[in-house]
């Protein structure tokens, strides 16, 4: 599906990088350790977390990861925001949990990375 | 090519900043997206534990044909056992490093995993230094 579809199931407000939003997802990775997620090989994927912080996007900077979808609607700092554009990453803020997102999502067809 | 960064302890916001300019060399340079990914993985993990475990350091990275090493030199607490750390799960990081998405004992051997040579060389109550060395 698309970004679209993805930002629209989750009711999800657009932060940055609207020109991914037709791209095409097939996986994500939900996870709040980004220790974790820097073990993850590969990067076609869309990282979901509770985690609003700088080193949230430094790491999918890292790892070559283009779309962020942030649960509970946890505020996005505009250092948050100018290093994810910079990099061209989709950030998307929801306003469900973790557990929703990843339901929601997971029902209508996107894969677990593990 | 030679580059050189100063990493302050606890500056958890310009933690990364080094891997991100390391990451944008290696890009105009060239080198394979999954080579690039594997550097600046390890670089950013063994960044992130200046600013996690140690009071300052200083990055230097080499950079030629046929690969990239990566020093990084801090002054901090040293590790008392190389053994133990290296081990998946064993942290010694603060609630706020924890918070920050970090803290789980993954790093070391993360950098590990993700580098042709990586020697850890250490000194309790002076510092440490890690050395990096990724293939192109
Ligand atoms: N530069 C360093 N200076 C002092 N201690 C370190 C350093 N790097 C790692 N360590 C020690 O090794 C442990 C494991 O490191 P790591 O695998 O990166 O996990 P984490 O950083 O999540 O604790 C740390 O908790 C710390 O005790
Ligand atoms: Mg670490």
């Amino acid at each position: 599906m698309t970004l679209n579809d993805v930002c629209n199931l989750v009711s999800g407000k657009v932060i940055c990088g609207e020109s991914r939003l037709n791209d095409e997802i097939s996986h994500a990775f939900a996870s709040d350790l980004l220790s974790d997620v820097l073990t993850v090989k590969t990067n076609h994927f869309m990282l979901i977390t509770g985690l609003a912080n700088l080193q949230c996007i430094r790491t999918a900077e890292m790892s070559d990861i283009s779309y962020i979808l942030i649960a509970r609607n946890k505020s996005v700092t505009d250092e948050m925001r100018e290093l994810a554009s910079e990099n061209n990453i989709l950030l998307i803020v929801s306003p469900f949990s973790l557990f929703k997102c990843s339901g929601i999502l997971y029902s209508a067809g996107i894969k677990p990375v593990y | 090519m030679y580059f050189e960064y100063f990493v302050e302890g606890g500056d958890f916001t310009n933690a990364g900043y080094a891997s991100s300019q390391i990451k944008k060399h290696l890009k105009e340079l060239g080198v394979d997206p999954s080579v690039i990914k594997r550097s600046v993985i390890a670089l950013y993990e063994a960044e992130v534990n200046i600013v996690a475990h140690a009071y300052r350091g200083k990055i230097k990275i080499f950079i030629n044909k046929n690969g990239v090493k990566m020093l990084l030199e801090d002054e901090g607490p040293g590790i008392a056992d190389v053994g133990l750390a290296m081990k998946k799960g064993f942290s010694t990081a603060s609630e706020a490093v924890r918070e920050m998405g970090f803290g789980a004992g993954m790093g070391l051997p993360n950098i590990n995993e993700n580098s042709d040579s990586f020697n850890i060389d250490t000194v309790v109550g002076k510092g440490t230094t890690l050395e990096i060395i990724i293939n192109f």
